[in-house]
């Protein structure tokens, strides 16, 4: 095990640059989750990492010992990919054997490993078979277990839940982190699903464009976003944005909507007056009345029962946004509704996009 | 996020010199193998025998050997006899092109349809192209032989012939038992290569412009035909130039013969190198020919390229 | 099932049925005429299958005449012509799939363009070549004429069936430990085993066929193959129909087992190469 540095790395294939320059300090039995869209960089980092890619600028050290130009065997880390990349000639065993028996590790250690990696994620019935004869959270095992055989200094995972339908990802992931748990090893994980995000990482890092937008835990992230990406990426049914200008006011500083309402904010900021700014606030933290009740009136669009809440989509004087309520009573609401923003979950950016803090 | 400043950018170390030198020379280790052994046997006698074309090179003859310059195209450009091959290549390559790719596709489309015992009858219909090419012509020119062959016999029964002869040996037909060889030989050949295409065609296409209300025939115009326009392309254009350089079938059935109403370019130069001896002139043939074809060949790209831009 | 639709089902199975027997019919006359008795020949040319069946013309070819030597030469020079061009093809096959290099360009139009020779033009050369070095009249000699000529193909044919197995299999196996070239022969080359088999049922049953090559380059019947000594008896007994009919079989034989094992691979190959685009 091992930490892993990454100072200034840069990516380009041919004039098109696709990361630019990232920084990030992982500590040793960190579980480090890479989040964002699809074509914001985070594979193409792990696959850097790995020594699969080359590296155009920067350096990446692991354990302190600068690795750019190692190949990937030298580099001692383990991969799952998202397509698990099992030998399907190989049994499931030999599939798992195969990187000690590259290493000319003695039988009997070979012996011993696979059926201790076996028996953790419970693959010892499964040990003869071909890999074309598991299903697919068997596979996902069979991917795991080649990666823990070796005691590699690093994990990494390339989105390896993605090809399993949605209970058996649930059931894997609780796996993963007990496993991580287990062995307290350094793990590199990407994925483009917030709940991954949230539920696996120590730290997580988002990133869009081949940029950095935010290190930190997953509850950082989600009460205090550094930015609009970042804000609108983690968390599920997504942030409500809605444009505004600043007011400083006497009696504590405001937001203006579009159509003249004035939204209190929790505290005065280093704004200018008039300023135009981006208010935002989670589905689940608007909070709902009757049409008689106090607060901003909403039409209600659409209703969206999931059992465990509800998700109203409003619109208030044609300016949509969602609420997400566990109490049912709103299932029946009539055509129009009053909601408020209560100031302490409110969250402020400014015209570019990054957070107000002061 | 804290960043480093960009002008913290550190002075990029290189690889060290022999392992960037392992990791570039890689795939030419892997090509290089082949790649001798095609300079060696092919591109070195390429170029001597491009060299022969402006020398005189006789077998029997010690004083050959002799530089002579453009004497060998001149007398080409006099000569009728390549140009009636020429024109015997033409009529040749056209209607084989034309029968093999036409009744392969009919049999690529036929199979492309699943049914009982598919594999057996593939396996069958693509025999031919496993008979060699001598036996192929050997065994075409005995089918013709109203001796022991059935097909001047079927042919008389059929009208299509006033007696039942050899068309090997009619000046008027003789071209078109190698053709018929030819085609039964090379019908496999497109059936594979567009069964290939057709498989990887995706099913879901066809159901949704069945859906839409496609026809037949309309879903083969607007889905299967552009799916295997790249493949059709390819394969003709491969197959035309090979075929024009084929002379296997008409050596071995007619020999060029009757009175040269067989003679290709290609069984041309074979008899100049082989009957007479006379490679300098031989080499020159095949040099026209090898313009020839690369001249058509880039034709085909150009065109293509402009109907891929034009899109 | 309805009307139309059975018209059509057994429209297409007559179809297939006609093709079947176009394919075959040429094929079978040999194997009749190989098996009719000498007196027969004439009287029952045209006769679907002759009244009376002898094996006569195989005991002939077998114990009588050079086949069996041409037989054994070819079977060596299209076996290892097979070997060594699968050998080859398979490494810049391999070259051309997985990696992107400068030259990579130029190797395909030169194999394209091999493809184009009129290669009665190289005999004469290749003959000044080879005959210094005493590879004239020999099975030498021609394996390593036929690798040369059909190396290009083959490389095209093996790179379709690499571009069909995911890269992520060898980038597992880098990561557990493996070079590229142990990654290659380890975990790709196995798992390639289908376009192997094409490949060595491609070269062999070409290697098996080549007509104007062995021609030249071999004078003597000791490294005759079996084209060259079937076209010498045809010369030379011109008459007898039924021997050469049955030498025709037996050259037939091998060239069609290895197809008939093969050519469900080589549409196989083709179709994962065309996925790709």
């Amino acid at each position: 095990m091992a930490s892993i540095d990454i100072q200034d790395i840069r990516k380009s294939y041919g004039a098109v640059q696709v990361l630019h320059g990232v920084d990030l300090n992982i500590r040793d039995g960190e579980f480090i989750v890479l989040v964002g869209p699809s074509g914001c960089g985070k594979s193409t980092l792990l696959r850097m990492i790995a020594g699969l890619e080359e590296v155009t600028g920067g350096d990446i050290a692991i354990a302190g010992k600068r690795v750019n130009d190692l190949a990937p065997k030298d580099r001692d880390i383990a991969m799952v990919f998202q397509s698990y990349a099992l030998y399907p000639h190989m049994s499931v065993a030999e599939n798992m054997s195969y990187s000690l028996r590259l290493r000319k590790t003695p039988r009997e250690r070979i012996q011993s490993a696979v059926s201790a990696a076996a028996s953790k994620l419970g693959l010892d019935p499964l040990l003869e078979r071909r890999p074309k004869a598991l299903s697919g959270g068997q596979r996902q095992r069979v991917a795991m277990g080649r990666a823990i055989v070796r005691q590699p200094k690093a994990f990494l995972f390339d989105e390896p839940l993605s090809n399993l339908d949605a209970r058996l990802r649930e059931q894997m992931r609780a796996e993963i982190k007990k496993l991580h748990g287990d062995l307290g090893a350094t793990s590199i994980y990407v994925t483009h699903d917030q709940i991954e995000a949230m539920t696996l990482a120590d730290r997580i890092v988002a990133m869009h464009g081949g940029v950095v937008q935010q290190v930190g835990s997953p509850l950082d992230l989600y009460d205090r976003p550094a930015n609009l990406f970042v804000a609108g990426f983690i968390g599920s049914p997504g942030m409500n944005f809605l444009s505004a200008h600043y007011v400083p006011g006497e009696n504590g500083a405001s937001v203006r909507l579009g159509d003249g309402t004035l939204i209190a904010l929790p505290q005065k900021y280093t704004l200018a007056a008039d300023e135009p700014v981006t208010v935002g606030i989670r589905p689940e933290h608007v909070e709902l009345s009757d049409a008689d009740g106090t607060g901003v009136d909403a039409g209600v669009e659409l209703i969206e029962p999931t059992g465990f809440g509800t998700i109203l989509h409003l619109t208030h004087h044609g300016l949509p946004f969602k609420v997400f309520t566990v109490d049912r009573t709103h299932l029946n609401a009539g055509p129009a509704v009053k909601v408020s923003f209560p100031p302490g979950h409110l969250h402020l950016f400014d015209g570019e996009g990054d957070r107000v803090t002061s | 996020m804290t960043h480093t400043s960009s002008t913290d950018m550190r002075v990029q170390p290189k690889r060290p010199l022999l392992q960037r030198l392992a990791g570039a020379c890689e795939p030419y280790l892997y090509s290089a193998p082949s790649l001798v052994l095609i300079a060696t046997v092919m591109l070195v006698p390429l170029a001597l025998g491009l060299s022969y074309a402006f020398r005189d090179v006789q077998i029997l003859n010690p004083f050959s050997g002799g530089f002579i310059g453009l004497d060998h195209f001149r007398a080409l450009s006099q000569d009728q006899a390549f140009y009636r091959a020429l024109r015997n290549t033409l009529w040749w390559t056209g209607a084989s092109v034309f029968l093999q790719f036409f009744f392969g596709l009919i049999l690529a489309l036929l199979l492309d349809k699943p049914f009982r015992g598919r594999g057996i009858a593939q396996a069958l219909v693509f025999l031919p192209w496993a008979v060699p090419t001598f036996l192929t012509g050997l065994n075409w020119a005995w089918l013709f032989n109203p001796v022991i062959g059935p097909l001047p016999h079927w042919l008389f029964a059929l009208g299509l012939l006033d007696e039942p002869g050899n068309i090997l040996s009619d000046p008027q037909l003789a071209m078109w038992g190698p053709i018929v060889a030819n085609v039964w030989w090379g019908i496999p050949f497109f059936a594979i290569t567009l069964l290939a295409a057709l498989q990887a065609i995706p099913r879901d296409l066809y159901e949704a412009a069945a859906i839409d209300g496609a026809g037949p025939f309309q879903r083969f115009r607007s889905i299967t035909l552009p799916f295997l326009a790249p493949t059709i392309a390819i394969t003709v254009l491969l197959r035309t130039v090979w075929i024009s350089n084929f002379a296997d079938l008409i050596i071995v059935m007619t020999n060029g013969g009757p009175a040269d109403r067989t003679q290709i370019v290609a069984s041309y130069i074979f008899t100049q190198a082989f009957k007479r001896l006379d490679f300098g002139y031989a080499s020159a043939i095949s040099m026209v020919l090898l313009v020839l074809l690369l001249v058509y060949s880039m034709l085909i790209v150009l065109l293509r390229q402009t109907m891929l831009n034009r899109d | 099932m309805t009307a139309k639709s059975m018209v059509l089902t057994v429209a297409h199975r007559l179809a297939i049925l006609a093709y079947i027997v176009f394919a075959l019919f040429p094929l079978f006359w040999l194997l009749k005429v190989s098996l009719t008795p000498n007196d027969l020949l004439y009287s029952e040319g045209v006769r679907m299958w002759p009244s009376r069946v002898s094996f006569d013309h195989f005991r002939f070819v077998v114990a009588h005449s050079d086949f069996p030597i041409f037989f054994r030469n070819s079977l060596i020079v299209a076996g290892s012509t097979a070997i060594v061009v699968t050998i080859l093809a398979s490494l810049s096959g391999y070259a051309l799939s997985r990696f992107a290099f400068r030259a990579k360009y130029w190797i395909v139009a030169l194999m394209l363009l091999t493809q184009m020779f009129p290669l009665v033009m190289l005999v004469a050369p290749i003959f000044k070549m080879l005959s210094p070095l005493g590879l004239t009249n020999s099975l030498t000699g021609l394996v390593i004429v036929y690798s040369a000529f059909n190396v290009p193909f083959a490389t095209f044919l093996m790179q379709s069936f690499f571009d069909g197995i995911p890269k992520d299999l060898e980038e597992a196996a880098k990561i557990d430990g493996a070079t590229q070239f142990t990654a290659f022969r380890q975990i790709i080359l196995p798992l390639t085993l289908p376009g192997i088999a094409a490949t060595i049922g491609f070269v062999f049953t070409a290697a098996w066929s080549e007509l104007l090559f062995a021609l030249m380059l071999i004078s003597g019947n000791d490294a005759a193959t079996f084209p060259v000594g079937l076209l010498s008896f045809v010369s030379k007994f011109s008459v007898d129909f039924g021997q050469m009919m049955a030498a025709g079989v037996l050259a037939l034989i091998p060239a069609c087992v290895f197809f008939f094992l093969i050519q469900r691979y080589l549409v196989q190959g083709l179709t994962a190469g065309a996925v790709k685009g």
